[in-house]
């Protein structure tokens, strides 16, 4: 297809602001499995925290992931998208399924993992990060992981707490051990 | 045709992390560079309809959603959703939220002292059609103080979340009207560089103003085109 207009310019990113509880929070939102019977439910839960170590009470947290398959929107029943705002505390919590290996650019695959989208009031654009999970397989070869110099990786590993089914992953946006984010 | 290995990277009009300006950044701005990855299915793929079956079906009248008619300047806001190639993004969410017109939004931190309209949350949705056309109905929203300096006001604005079609192309923007004196004065439409910010502004249309019923405001949304780059970096 050849293409004589020149593309067209794209459309600023602004920030969420305090103020977006009422409409984009829905219910059931953080809880991606619902009552469908799955396998390894997970549940995933942390604080975001700010540049001096407070609590970010008014973020809104997106996950977006692959079944269990390694498919995305593909498991009936499970889309793969949630949201969950963090409370006056900063904490957030999503019910979901452990995710499959998805396939990586090139061939091979990449290690089970989330992508997380961070908004929130001073944030201008959306922060991208990954959850990765400490026992899950592959981060050796993952090739977004490759990216990250090694003394930042841990930030982006949940870690396994209590039960074997949860699993903590606490968000820093500025400071000492600073949550790695993507540009994509 | 050739399947795209990924998305355009932010063009030059999207705003920095830390604006000294806008002092909610201070803290919350990470201070290391984001780092670049290649575009893989995650980042390429997204949620797409049926809506439904996440959050909602559309709701795209914010001035009957209660009973009542909600209080103010009706407004009708529509536009496309295009990519950056000019293709139509259909099937797009488009969920929108505002303060009502007195400039009040319906949450208990907000503390303005400007009266709360029982007819009007100030929340919608509307999804885009196979052209990428949007519309919705809804009443002009009012400006408002806040606490980032002396004197400040926010210029009316509704707030757009839009999802689709991937994970790479999510966006959380501002839509602002034209003719408003508090847009030069704001820290937030401040952040982007001042040639794109025109791009955040809507325009008046006659031909979508509906006779004796609502004024019509255009504007249009672009997220980012393809990229045919191997991976996308």
């Amino acid at each position: 297809m050849s293409e004589s207009l020149p593309t067209l310019g794209q459309t600023p990113s602004q920030t969420i602001g305090p103020f977006f509880h009422f409409s984009l929070p829905w219910d059931g939102g953080a809880d991606l499995v619902g009552d469908h019977p799955a396998n390894r439910v997970i549940e995933i839960s942390g604080r975001m925290i700010d540049g001096h170590g407070e609590a970010v009470g008014d973020a809104l947290l997106e996950i977006w992931q692959a079944d269990p398959a390694g498919d995305y929107g593909g498991a009936e029943g499970f889309i793969g998208f949630g949201r969950c705002a963090t409370d006056a505390e900063g904490r957030y919590r999503f019910r979901t399924l452990f995710p499959g290996r998805t396939p990586a650019p090139g061939g091979g695959l990449q290690a089970p993992h989330i992508a997380v989208s961070v908004l929130g009031r001073g944030l201008l654009k959306r922060l991208a990060t990954r959850i990765y999970f400490e026992d899950g397989e592959g981060a050796a070869e993952d090739p977004v992981l490759a990216r990250v110099p090694a003394e930042r990786r841990s930030t982006l590993f949940a870690v396994p707490v209590d039960s074997t089914d949860g699993y903590r992953f606490d968000i820093v946006l500025q400071g000492e051990r600073e949550t790695v984010f993507f540009d994509i | 045709m050739m399947v795209a290995a990924g998305y355009a990277r932010e063009d030059e009009s999207q705003p920095p992390v830390l604006v000294a300006d806008y002092r909610s950044t201070t803290l919350r701005a990470p201070r290391h560079a984001p780092i670049a990855i290649p575009h893989t299915v995650t980042e390429t793929t997204g949620p797409t309809a049926p809506w439904e079956r996440l959050m909602g079906p559309a709701a795209p009248d914010l001035t009957t959603q209660v009973g009542g008619v909600a209080q103010g300047q009706r407004i009708i806001v529509g536009g496309r959703v295009l990519d950056q190639d000019r293709r139509p993004v259909a099937g797009a969410m488009i969920e929108i939220w505002q303060a009502n017109a007195a400039g009040r939004y319906r949450h208990d931190k907000d503390q303005w002292d400007a009266p709360l309209d029982p007819n009007f949350t100030g929340a919608g949705r509307a999804i885009t059609d196979g052209e990428g056309r949007y519309s919705y109905v809804t009443v002009r929203p009012g400006a408002y103080p806040w606490k980032n300096h002396h004197n400040a006001w926010r210029p009316a604005h509704i707030h757009l979340s839009l999802l689709g079609p991937a994970f790479a192309t999510r966006l959380v923007t501002q839509m602002y009207f034209p003719d408003d004196p508090l847009i030069d004065l704001d820290p937030i439409i401040g952040t982007v560089p001042a040639p794109f910010r025109s791009r955040l502004v809507s325009r008046f249309d006659i031909e979508s103003t509906r006779p004796e019923w609502a004024l019509g405001y255009v504007f249009d949304i672009v997220l980012r085109g393809r990229d045919a780059t191997p991976a996308g970096l």
